[in-house]
């Protein structure tokens, strides 16, 4: 069995179709269950309660970058092997993308505005995370914009391309940058530091289900896609006949 | 009720504009799917 068997339409929306109806529950489970922990966890000595916006905005924040490094690989998929459910799941996560670098930057900005004194500052994983949401936009218009499918898929591979320096930037921009407001990362394998358990296990939990419900909605976008996909292609034939 | 003291409207802010925001992309992914399947279904009917 090889990977490239997904790229037949039917056999995606067999394989799709038997994995949403445990995925998506699990999901939506996790995420609430995350979210809900996070709620409930004690005030931070330094933070107070704004602690608990961490568990939107770190999530968030995660697949906020993660999405867009899936759509490179199924841009670049696209690009060198021309199979068009890739593209279609390109065009498919960037709404889930874009949303969750919404959730990320709101988020930010709400928690800023006490514990730095401003919501908004141009430091620069705050600069790179805003550019990545342009880009976002800017890729969805763009699917929008172009009526041939393929020159569509071809010109938004590149722009994926391109974009993926923001994305790679939101999420290294704070090591290599000495200057600006935003903290380090709040998990880290290297680091000595660690965030207490009481902390860390809801934002474990939180960020799965981020993790999982972008997956699933990922996936439903595509099936979407794939449908209205056919649909183009059986009006056209009905069209020509 | 928990107290979140003088940040609350931070605290409650930042997970209202989430929660609106990730409701709303979960509706609009499952409308949008259960439409093209109705879309497709009929055509593929009727032709």
């Amino acid at each position: 069995m090889s990977i490239w068997e997904y790229a037949n339409p039917a056999k995606f929306m067999r394989t799709t179709g038997a994995m949403l109806p445990w995925l998506l529950p699990v999901a939506v489970a996790a995420t609430v269950g995350g979210v809900v922990w996070g709620f409930l966890t004690p005030d931070d000595y330094r933070q107070g309660s704004t602690v608990k916006i961490m568990y939107m905005h770190v999530p968030a924040a995660m697949m906020a970058i993660n999405v867009w490094v899936m759509m490179l690989v199924a841009s670049v998929i696209w690009i060198v092997r021309r199979h068009h459910v890739s593209a279609l799941a390109a065009r498919a996560a960037a709404p889930v993308g874009a949303v969750m670098t919404l959730i990320a930057l709101a988020t930010g900005a709400i928690w800023g505005q006490p514990m730095w004194g401003t919501w908004w500052e141009w430091d620069p994983r705050l600069t790179s995370f805003l550019i990545l949401f342009l880009f976002y936009l800017g890729y969805v218009a763009l699917w929008s914009a172009i009526e041939d499918p393929d020159s569509a898929a071809d010109l938004t591979g590149v722009l994926c391309l391109v974009g993926s320096v923001f994305a790679l930037l939101s999420r290294y921009a704070v090591l290599f940058w000495n200057q600006g407001l935003h903290q380090g990362a709040s998990l880290s394998v290297a680091s000595g530091e660690r965030m207490s358990a009481v902390y860390r296990y809801p934002l474990y939990l939180a960020m799965l289900g981020f993790a999982a419900l972008s997956l699933a909605l990922i996936l439903i976008r595509t099936r979407t896609e794939i449908r209205r996909r056919r649909l183009a292609a059986l009006q056209a034939r009905e069209l020509r006949s | 009720m928990i107290d979140l003291g003088k940040y609350a409207g931070a605290v409650i802010g930042a997970y209202g504009v989430s929660l609106v925001l990730l409701g709303g992309l979960i509706w609009h992914s499952v409308a949008a799917n259960a439409r093209a399947r109705r879309d497709l279904e009929r055509q593929e009917r009727d032709g």
